[in-house]
């Protein structure tokens, strides 16, 4: 059976299109868009969050102390590394 | 003002959407999301936003959210609304409309404005990303002078688009509302505190948020929140609010960037630094000046005049 | 089983009769713009919200396009929902017929039937509602000012029933019905409060059990939601069916998806919907007084077309002669002929059939038109050929 053919038909799915279960796009893993990967200097963090807040997708994680990226689901955009007030964040290869 | 520490980490707008990498209008819709203090229901116009955060079966929605067409947001909002009074719910939820500047500058125009004169409990967010970027960057009643897109290329007879910018908030303003302003993606707690201070409005209150799009505007994606940040202190994009009428500045920008600084990093805007194109060049400067000097006029602030007046 | 109660008279126009009716059924939502010959339906609202008489939240919208985005959306909250239009306001809210109808709301909306422009004509005909006749709603037409009451009090009904979950149209006659005073007999507000009942949505926008409402739909996914749609279609007629046995409970008035005169052993039948029904049935009767054998077919269910019902009732008819009143510019036949025609072809009965198109924009059918039709139909049943191309009744060349 083909993926499109394994999929529900249209006597299972809720009517209309309705999606039932909120946040289910957790399942689209997007972090194998990245080219880039940011990486943290924990040393050079302050927890300052500007980093948490700009973030589009979102893939950071707030901590008690520093932040944590969240690798399933970063694009690399960068803007995190742009913005970090300490340079704490850099942006490498994505092997 | 409010500390990023006390804002909530719940994720309303989820990870897992399509929307590009270092997208403006992603982070302007989950910055919006860590605002509330109320729940909310959210209606979005068709644009990069709806589309690329609802592909059936994947929802990055973590509240109740609607998408009908492209035009009638504020139309649909205003039925929600009602069903919420209707209800007796309408002070225990906020309903918030999100349309792109395609969907509230031009089609939506007159859906937003017959919302606004009736009064509709609502708020109204334009992410404003200068274009249709969703159909692949054509230009809409929101973008500047000056700027390519794909249906005002920047060719060797014309270059990019030769209308000025809509006056979004002068229009909504003029409905007489409590409320209207303008923010910036960059700057968060200003954005935050303009949404909880429109949500609060018993009433109808429009947000016009500037959101680039490194797609669109041709820019490295790590550059989103720097170039937001650059349009506002360039005095390109002036960041105010108008409350019943009353025009305020919420950002005076003293000593502005100069324009080709928030220019020269955006493809859109290359060609303006042709020869051939230099008096255009000129010429958009000129008009940003005299819009902020509109604008510093109305917020009964002092204006100065470094540029002839615009022609 | 719940007596007839004798029922109070009161003369109203179509248009009354309709706004009446939207009000006993307690909508929660009223959003409309008004439009010639619909407009005295919303003044009427209007009335009963300016007096107290009624609970529901009226919007007046800029356009039709907001009034029945409006109305999606107050029916997405939940709500119960009415709206109204006709002709240009129906054209208008085109994109948002399909959107209210693939997002499963169950709106209510009467279209009081007038030409569409251009050249401008504010008169009755089909061809605003038949222009949108593929939207995905439930269309029914009215004979008159009572029918078009019974048949809003059953649409919400119909709508609201977790099979269908699909928008009505309740199409009466502009100024024939809309505006011309009939003796309407109404229900008593409690005999429709226990018809109609609460609206119990399955889903809907509500904070504490959030859910996503139109997504994008890609190839993998989109055809999927058209075939739902269908079904609603096919299990709609067992719903009307039944909620027509309850409203005859109450009202002693039964209807159905079609209603017959003098069909059953008739050699040719003229098949039509709305206000010009009447005149066929006076035609009818004097023609079988002079022995003809003629009968009057009048759809009432036009959406989901009652193939199989008029197969049935069509098999021993010789000849059928179908009056459109709309003109499908570049088609074979009218649009309600090419249904009857459809019909034909897929049930494989016998009938011969005839298209007339008459009383456009407002147009005068008069019962010697009618006669023609019957006429023309009678002779053909006799096997005489006729032309059988569409013909166009009382245009001057």
């Amino acid at each position: 059976m083909s993926a499109e053919e394994s999929k529900p038909g249209w006597t299972s799915l809720p009517i209309g299109a309705v999606l039932l279960t909120p946040g289910s796009a957790e399942q689209n893993k997007t972090g194998t868009w990245r080219l880039k990967r940011p990486v943290l200097d924990a040393k050079k963090c302050t927890n300052c969050l500007l980093c948490w807040i700009y973030c589009p997708e979102p893939a950071i994680m707030r901590g008690a102390k520093t932040i944590e990226f969240s690798y399933d689901y970063c694009k690399g955009c960068g803007i995190c590394a742009t913005e970090c007030p300490t340079k704490a964040i850099s942006m490498t290869e994505e092997t | 003002m409010v500390a990023l520490k006390e804002l909530p980490t719940r994720e309303l707008f989820g990870p897992g959407h399509r929307m590009c990498t270092g997208c403006g209008p992603a982070a302007t819709a989950r910055i919006t999301m860590k605002a509330l203090e109320k729940p909310a229901i959210i209606v979005n116009a068709t644009g990069c936003l709806e589309v690329a955060s609802t592909i059936y079966p994947d929802t990055a929605w973590k509240v109740p959210w609607v998408h009908t067409l492209f035009e009638n947001t504020a139309a649909v909002a205003s039925g929600i609304e009602a069903s919420l009074q209707a209800q007796g719910r309408a002070d225990a939820v906020d309903v918030i409309a999100f349309g792109g500047d395609g969907g509230t500058f031009d089609i939506g125009i007159q859906a937003l404005s017959g919302a606004l004169e009736r009064k509709h409990d609502f708020t109204y967010i334009c992410y404003d990303n200068e274009a249709y970027m969703n159909t692949g960057i054509q230009r809409s009643g929101a973008t500047p002078y000056g700027a390519a897109t794909t249906t005002t290329p920047a060719g060797s007879k014309i270059p990019g688009k030769l209308n000025p910018k809509k006056d979004l908030i002068g229009i909504c303003a003029a409905h007489g509302i409590e409320y209207a302003a303008t923010a910036s993606v960059a700057f968060w707690n200003d954005y935050i505190s303009k949404v909880r201070r429109a949500t609060a409005v018993k009433g109808p209150a429009v947000l016009h948020v500037l959101a680039p799009c490194p797609l669109g505007w041709r820019f490295d994606t790590s550059e989103t929140i720097k170039l937001a940040k650059l349009a506002v202190q360039t005095r390109y994009f002036p960041l105010y609010e108008v409350e019943n009428g009353k025009y305020k500045l919420s950002m005076k920008v003293p000593k502005p960037v100069p324009l080709e600084e928030f220019l020269k990093p955006q493809g859109r805007f290359r060609h303006l630094f042709a020869p051939e194109f230099a008096r255009n060049l000129e010429e958009l400067k000129k008009q940003v000046e005299s819009n902020w000097n509109r604008i510093a006029q109305l917020c009964g602030e002092p204006i100065v005049q470094t540029q002839p007046a615009s022609g | 089983m719940a007596k007839v109660v004798s029922q109070k008279i009161v003369g109203m126009n179509g248009d009354e009769a309709v706004a009446f009716a939207a009000k006993q059924a307690k909508v929660d939502v009223v959003a409309a713009y008004p439009i010639t010959p619909q407009t005295i339906m919303v003044e009427r609202f209007s009335d009963y919200v300016a007096d107290g008489e009624v609970d529901t939240q009226f919007v007046c919208v800029e356009s039709e396009h907001s009034a029945l985005s409006a109305c999606v959306g107050s029916s997405l909250a939940g709500s119960r929902v009415f709206t109204a239009t006709s002709s240009q306001g129906l054209a208008l809210m085109h994109e948002v017929l399909y959107l209210a109808s693939g997002l499963r709301t169950p709106i209510v909306m009467a279209v009081a039937n007038r030409a569409l422009s251009a050249p401008i004509n504010i008169h009755n005909d089909h061809s605003d509602m038949m222009g949108s006749r593929d939207c995905g709603w439930i269309q029914i037409y009215a004979e008159n000012a009572q029918e078009a009451y019974d048949w809003t009090l059953q649409a919400f009904r119909i709508a609201e029933d977790h099979n269908v979950s699909l928008p009505v149209t309740v199409n009466l006659d502009g100024f024939t019905i809309s505006h011309a005073m009939e003796g309407v007999a109404i229900l008593e507000d409690g005999e429709v409060s226990k018809l109609v009942g609460k609206r119990q949505p399955k889903y809907r926008l509500d904070p504490d059990n959030p859910m996503t409402f139109g997504a994008l739909t890609l190839p993998d996914y989109y055809s999927e939601f058209k075939r739902q749609q269908v079904d609603a279609m096919d299990k709609t007629p067992p719903v009307i069916a039944a909620v027509a046995d309850e409203f005859k409970k109450v009202s002693g008035r039964q209807y159905s998806d079609v209603s017959c005169f003098n069909v059953e052993d008739a050699e040719a039948v003229v098949i039509c919907m709305g206000s010009i029904a009447g005149t066929a049935r006076t035609v009818a009767t004097r023609l079988r007084q002079q022995g003809k054998r003629v009968g009057v077919l009048k759809i009432w269910q036009y959406r989901p077309f009652p193939t199989r019902t008029i197969a049935e009732l069509l098999s021993k008819v010789k000849c059928t002669g179908v009056i459109d009143r709309a003109v499908s510019f570049g088609a074979p036949y009218g649009a309600l002929c090419s249904d009857i025609a459809s019909t034909k072809v897929q049930t494989q009965i016998q009938t011969r059939i005839l298209n007339v198109v008459c009383g456009l924009g407002g147009r005068d059918v008069k019962p010697t038109d009618i006669e023609q039709v019957f006429e023309k139909a009678l002779r053909c049943a006799d096997g005489t050929p006729v032309d059988t191309s569409v013909s166009y009744l009382g245009v001057r060349q």
